[in-house]
């Protein structure tokens, strides 16, 4: 689904991305973690064509991602920190995505009753708390039933029972085969989730590997037990 | 009105809806309306709001420019991760803003200037009114995608504001001192489409009869502007000052990474 052969990435001198290999697969819950300023956001941002690789490609569907954007159809992106145009209702900016992502109906709204956004949509951007702008970035990820989803922190802003709605929705949509991958620094969040993780260390993936060869591996149970382990042992080079 | 894409629709009402923008048109809406209401004179008047939209016009215009794409840098980064190329994106982000900032000019400068103004003016004045603010649209442009830095992009943007309406004047006077034994009345005219607020300011003055105070430059002026063809490359210039600096950001932010 996704193949990343060879990226590099440099801003200036600094090197952020050093030679990344990687292959995911549809169905895949992918986990990608890793210490701050280890590359993960550039990566994400390379896929989704923010970021201009130095040098290297980025498949998605078997196809150069380089200077397109049609592959965008398939992709729906939840970022870290969201912020829309001040004055814009929830309900303007709902209908924006929707007329710049026309072709894509039917849409997929749950998230928009289940966070009780269709309540508010007469509510301008302005005036929102961060959480209920998280949860206004997460109902336009999943509309459009894109195939591969990107979470960059999906649940550090958000309150318990919606951080829960939110991960039954990614399970849900990961159940029909569709390719998830999100970033976390909080393992314990991501356990009951994820079926891989990619770990990444100063711009190179430390390694990639499904939970359950993890767990046996280190004879743990949870991710982030394992992960600790890992790191404190040095295990995997 | 055509929309260029989908994008700059939503903008546009977004801006419209702005505190500062609604602002702005409420200022030139009472400065028009005294200046004409006050002045019996409409050719008086007319000069009174030239130098007053010649001042506020490009200032609003670039500092609001880049203080909104500066604050939706992460909305520009929610757009880019949809089927949009970054292209479409930039023009719409262009269009928009440039459309919402010259229909508030309309409401609160062109509707008294249409009203009272002598028509051969009127019709000017609105039309520079609009390409001025194109201009300084564009240069907003240039100065956002010149530095990440919010507050440098601004800084920048007030001195490009400074130096074309306030220091590019002094530097004029100051040649032209230096030169005076010289014929430069025809370089003149070069120097003055080095900035778009003159040539805004020379297409209007000439259009009224104070250009005939003008002098013996006033006299070459007119020559050149009163004519077609100096029209015509008058006109063009100021387009280009819309097209190059917006031309250079666009290629810019197709590069970027965000």
């Amino acid at each position: 689904m996704i193949e990343i052969k060879d990226l590099n990435k440099q801003f200036g001198k600094f090197q952020v991305l050093r030679h990344v290999n990687l292959n995911i697969d549809a169905g895949q819950c992918v986990a990608m973690i890793g210490p701050n300023a280890c590359g993960k956001t550039t990566l994400i941002k390379c896929m989704l064509g923010m970021v201009i690789p130095s040098s290297g490609n980025i498949y998605i569907k078997g196809k150069d991602i380089a200077g397109q954007f049609d592959y965008r159809h398939h992709l729906g992106y939840m970022p870290q920190k969201g912020r829309y145009p001040d004055n814009m209702t929830i309900g303007q900016v709902i209908d924006m995505m929707k007329d710049i992502r026309k072709g894509q109906s039917p849409f997929d709204e749950q998230l928009i009753y289940d966070f009780k956004l269709n309540t508010i949509l007469h509510k301008k951007m302005r005036t929102l708390s961060g959480g209920t702008i998280q949860k206004v970035s997460a109902a336009l990820a999943f509309m459009f039933n894109p195939d591969v989803l990107i979470l960059d922190e999906p649940t550090a802003g958000l309150d318990p029972i919606s951080a829960d709605i939110l991960k039954e929705k990614i399970h849900a949509v990961n159940k029909q085969g569709k390719l998830v991958i999100i970033t976390s620094h909080l393992l314990s969040e991501l356990d009951d989730l994820v079926s891989h993780v990619v770990l990444m260390q100063d711009g190179s993936i430390r390694f990639s590997m499904p939970v359950d060869v993890l767990r046996t591996e280190t004879k743990t149970h949870s991710l982030s037990k394992a992960i600790t382990h890992i790191l404190k042992h040095d295990l995997v080079q | 009105m055509i929309l260029f894409n989908k994008i700059d629709k939503y903008i546009l009402f977004d801006i419209l809806k702005n505190r500062i923008v609604i602002a702005y048109t409420i200022l030139l809406g009472i400065l028009a309306w005294s200046v004409f209401t006050l002045e019996a004179d409409s050719n008086k008047g007319v000069l009174t709001l030239l130098n007053i939209v010649l001042l506020t016009t490009p200032l609003v215009s670039i500092i609001f420019t880049a203080i909104y794409l500066y604050n939706s840098a992460e909305f520009i980064e929610l757009l880019l991760s949809q089927p949009a190329g970054r292209k479409k994106i930039w023009n719409g982000l262009f269009f928009g803003l440039f459309a919402s900032l010259a229909i508030s000019f309309m409401l609160g400068a062109g509707i008294p200037i249409l009203l009272f103004a002598p028509p051969n003016i009127s019709l000017i004045l609105v039309v520079m009114g609009c390409l001025i603010t194109a201009v300084f649209v564009a240069l907003g442009f240039l100065c956002a995608i010149l530095t990440r830095d919010k507050a440098r992009g601004i800084g920048i943007s007030i001195l490009i504001w400074l130096f074309f309406s306030l220091l590019f004047d002094g530097l004029v006077l100051f040649l032209m001192f230096q030169f005076a034994e010289y014929p430069i009345e025809k370089a003149m005219i070069g120097v003055s489409a080095m900035n778009p607020i003159d040539l805004a300011r020379i297409f209007i003055i000439l259009q009224m009869d104070v250009s005939a105070m003008l002098g013996y430059t006033g006299a070459i002026f007119k020559e050149f502007f009163g004519s077609g063809m100096g029209t015509i490359i008058g006109f063009a210039t100021l387009c280009l000052w819309v097209i190059v600096p917006y031309w250079i950001s666009l290629s810019r932010f197709v590069r970027k990474d965000l």
